[in-house]
Order: structure tokens, then C-alpha cells, then sequence
């Protein structure tokens, strides 16, 4: 399942930032593959409808969001931890 | 040129169903906020809004009237009734054929769509009334106050996103002091408080969950409002010979294009406006006193505005008092300027500067006099009042004491 939440992370954020997913490393920025907050903002809504969760994200305070965006690996882990919480 | 004045004002949004009590509401600081109460809020993330609760349009319209007035003509056509009375114009002759009305609106008849298209996917009805679209029309509005009023000149609708009744009140001026009309009934009115509307908004991410606060470090986001304000613009030579009590005098107007990007605002676009509009009243800086900002409370908007009027006033930034009224009634869309447009008037006719509620803490990057959460008594003279809209599209009107 780790694999695979990775994975689909991955092809999402390659398919917004026009890459190929081997070219996406989990300790880059979202900013540093050209990504900005729009292209965030359509990027939370790809992983919320292929994973079925709720992302909390609020494009005026994403520093203060809970939800960790600050690279590929943490967006990773935010996401499975929310598959986690919102499993219930 | 001619100069034109403002002879009637009339205004439903969530603060007040009519001019006093809006402006009553806006100098106690009240906040029209609240919680959402509309078919399926449920399922939103976002529920509150400055939505009107006591809007009783059965009470005020009759059945053949309901069957063709959308939620926006609705509240366009009893803040008309308020202005056109209070102008005292009736038109007829000469003066309906020189006379017209430009609406702002946004979203039309959303809440007409809204309900169809529920009953069309939702439900599987395979039928809809027949009346579907000249009630969600974006110009239905329009057409009703110039068919209920024997308005017969240039009549239309601007959309504009959130600078709609800007640009529908500029054009109104316009068209006076180019001497071709002699009255002109604009403003703007929406009405997006419905599922699909706020529905549509959430995915942006913009929205708070909790409170409007332009220009507070910690504001969260904007907050939806609806409603309308409908004014009468006259040729001030044609009001004064009639005796019209005349509530203020429109003098300037500009409009630019931030030619950037689709939702993020640019500073320069917003300045250009602004110094155009100082430009085209023939405005020393120094004489403005009040700023109704466009103040969404977005992280983006304010901080962009607040370095917006200090590019455009320079030094005098330090001195003008600058507002944001959405923190009372909410964000109106396309009939926001229109609402805005009524707490210049009263700095302007009352001395009164409506407030920016829900302030709490200081923004080093909206370091401006924004009147935070109480109104102030203070004499102006000269007011602007700012919209800039998604898509980059910027409007700003400025106005004078009566004459």
C-alpha cells in the first residue's frame, strides 16, 4: 500500500509539473519542479479523488495547513497518514 | 462634459433590507455573517455566508412575477424600487427614450440552474418549467428593471467577475457625462448562495470556514454574500433643476487589465487603476480621504491592494483611511461594488468611515489606516472605491461630496 500511495503521488505530481515520473524525487519541492498554486491547488484535488480523502488545505495560510507540502516525501507521508485517519 | 451626481440609492444584503438599515449596520460594525442555510449545506466544507434570511420574496412579488424573477432579479428589483423612489424620476417621453440601466452580475440566475439542473441529473426529470431561461439569463435583471420602469434607452449587463458593478456603474457615468443619457439606473446584483455556487467556490481553496478579516495577519480567506445595490446616476444640471436631493457626485473612473494571470492579482494592474481613475477626476492625491477597498481577505488580495494604493498615493497612503466592508456583509461578487459604493456615500454625506470588523492582528504588509472594527467619525471629501476581479480585470470609481 506505501508502495503504491508513492507511486500514485508521484505520477500525479509528474503529470502536473509535464514531467516523467522517474524524473520526480521525493526530496524535491513542489516549487523546484515548477509547480505553483494552482497547480498545487489541482494537485491536492487529484490526490483527494484517487484516494478518497479529504485534504485539509487552505491556499491563503499553506504554511499553516496541517497538511505538510514543503516536498514530495512529506506530501507522501501527509497523504498516508490521512488514508489512516479518514479509514475509520 | 456634464457632471453627473447620484439622486437614489436602494440596497438588500444581509446587513439591511433597504439604505438606512445597511448603513445603520455598517457604522455599529455588525456583522452579517452567519451560518448557511440553504438545500444540501451539509455536503459543503464551507458554511457560512452573508446570506439575506429574512428575504420573503413571496411576500413581495406575485405568482406570474415568482415564476420568472431568479433570487438576483429579485433583490435587483426591490433595491431599484428604493432608488427610483427616493430619485423621484419617472420616466417617460423624452426621459425614458435618454435614460438606461447597466447591471453587474456574475453569476445570473445561478440558483435557477442550480434547481434545473438538480431536477434534470439528480432527480431524472426529463422536463423543466418554461421560463428556465429567461429567468437564469445574466441580463434578466436588467430587462426587468427597464420593462418595470419604462426605461428605454441603452440597457445591459456586465460581467466581470468581482469588479462587475464597478464596471457597470463606470460605464453608467460614462455614458452621462458624454451627454448620452440623461439618467442611468446601475449597480450590481448576485445571488451564489446555493449548493453548485459555494460548491464551485470551495474547490478553489480560498474560502474561510470561520470569519472575514481583510487585512488581519490572520485572516483565512473570503466569505460569500449576496444581495444587490441599484443607484439612479444623473446629469447633475437636469437633477438640480428638478430639486432631487443629490447624495453624492461620481467623478472619475478607470478600469485596466493585469494581462497576468487568471486568479492571482498584480499590484501594477491594481495601481494603473487606481491612478486612472485619481487621472480621469482630475484629483490632486492629496484630496482623497476614504478607500473602500476591494479588502477580500484573502492572504493574496490584501496584501497586493495595500501595496497597490501606497504605489498609486505615495506618501498621501499614510494619511487616507482605508476600509473593507465584506467583513460585514460578505463578498457580493458581481454586486459587491454596488454595496461598497454606499459606505463612501455615507463617508462622504454622513462623515461617517464604516469599519474593517474582525481585525485582530497587524499585517506589516497591509500597514495602512484599514479603520479596524470600529467605525470613525471624519470629514471627507473625496472617496475611491476599489474592485478587482478574477481574471485580472480592475475597476475603481471615485466620488465627491454633494455639490
Amino acid at each position: 500500500m506505501a508502495l503504491d500511495v508513492k507511486d500514485k503521488i508521484i505520477e500525479i505530481i509528474a503529470e502536473q509539473a509535464v514531467l516523467d515520473p522517474s524524473d520526480v524525487s521525493l526530496d524535491q519541492t513542489l516549487e523546484a519542479l515548477g509547480i505553483d498554486s494552482l497547480g498545487l491547488v489541482e494537485s491536492i484535488f487529484a490526490i483527494e479523488e484517487a484516494f478518497d480523502i479529504t485534504v485539509p488545505f487552505n491556499a491563503n495560510e499553506p504554511d499553516q495547513s496541517e497538511f505538510d507540502i514543503s516536498s514530495v516525501a512529506a506530501i507522501v507521508k501527509a497523504v498516508q497518514g490521512l488514508i489512516e485517519d479518514q479509514k475509520a | 462634459m456634464k457632471r453627473v451626481v447620484i439622486t437614489g440609492a436602494g440596497t438588500v444584503n444581509a446587513l439591511g433590507l433597504d439604505v438606512p438599515s445597511t448603513l445603520a449596520a455598517m457604522a455599529e460594525g455588525k456583522c452579517g455573517i452567519g451560518d448557511l442555510n440553504f438545500r444540501d449545506v451539509d455536503r459543503l466544507a464551507i458554511k457560512i455566508g452573508g446570506q439575506i434570511h429574512a428575504w420573503d420574496a413571496e411576500g413581495q412579488f406575485n405568482r406570474q412575477q415568482m415564476a420568472l424573477y431568479d433570487r438576483f432579479t429579485q433583490f435587483t428589483l426591490v433595491a431599484a424600487q428604493q432608488a427610483i423612489g427616493q430619485s423621484g424620476l419617472e420616466f417617460a417621453g423624452e426621459l425614458a427614450l435618454r435614460s438606461g440601466v447597466i447591471l453587474g452580475t456574475s453569476g445570473g440566475g445561478l440558483t435557477t440552474q442550480d434547481d434545473n439542473y438538480r431536477m434534470v441529473y439528480e432527480e431524472g426529470k426529463n422536463r423543466v418549467h418554461p421560463f428556465v431561461v429567461p429567468k437564469l439569463m445574466n441580463n434578466a435583471a436588467c430587462s426587468h428593471v427597464s420593462m418595470e420602469y419604462n426605461i428605454k434607452g441603452p440597457c445591459y449587463t456586465v460581467a466581470t467577475a468581482c469588479a462587475s458593478s464597478n464596471h457597470a456603474m463606470g460605464q453608467a457615468f460614462n455614458m452621462i457625462r458624454c451627454g448620452m443619457s440623461t439618467a442611468m439606473i446601475t449597480g450590481g446584483s448576485e445571488s451564489m448562495l446555493c449548493f453548485g455556487g459555494v460548491k464551485a467556490w470551495e474547490g478553489l481553496r480560498v474560502m474561510s470556514k470561520d470569519a472575514c478579516r481583510p487585512f488581519s495577519l490572520n485572516r483565512n480567506g473570503m466569505v460569500q454574500g449576496e444581495g444587490a445595490a441599484v443607484f439612479v446616476f444623473e446629469e447633475m444640471e437636469h437633477a438640480q433643476k428638478r430639486g432631487a436631493e443629490i447624495l453624492a457626485e461620481v467623478i472619475g473612473f478607470a478600469m485596466t487589465s493585469d494581462a497576468s494571470d487568471i486568479v492571482m492579482p498584480s499590484k501594477q494592474g491594481a495601481a494603473r487603476a487606481i491612478s486612472g481613475a485619481i487621472t480621469d477626476a482630475r484629483l490632486n492625491k492629496d484630496e482623497i480621504g476614504y478607500i473602500n477597498a476591494h479588502g477580500t481577505g484573502t492572504a493574496a488580495n490584501d496584501k497586493t491592494e495595500c501595496a497597490a494604493v501606497a504605489d498609486a498615493l505615495g506618501a498621501h497612503a499614510d494619511n487616507i483611511m482605508i476600509s473593507s466592508t465584506k467583513s460585514m456583509h460578505g463578498h457580493l461578487i458581481g454586486g459587491t461594488g454596488a454595496v461598497e459604493l454606499l459606505a463612501c456615500i455615507m463617508a462622504l454625506k454622513d462623515g461617517i468611515i464604516a469599519p474593517t470588523i474582525n481585525y485582530e492582528e497587524p499585517d506589516p504588509e497591509c500597514a495602512l489606516d484599514v479603520v479596524p472594527n470600529e467605525a470613525r467619525d471624519a470629514k471627507v471629501d473625496v472617496a475611491l472605491s476599489n474592485a478587482f476581479a478574477f481574471g485580472g480585470l480592475n475597476a475603481v470609481l471615485a466620488l465627491r461630496k454633494a455639490p
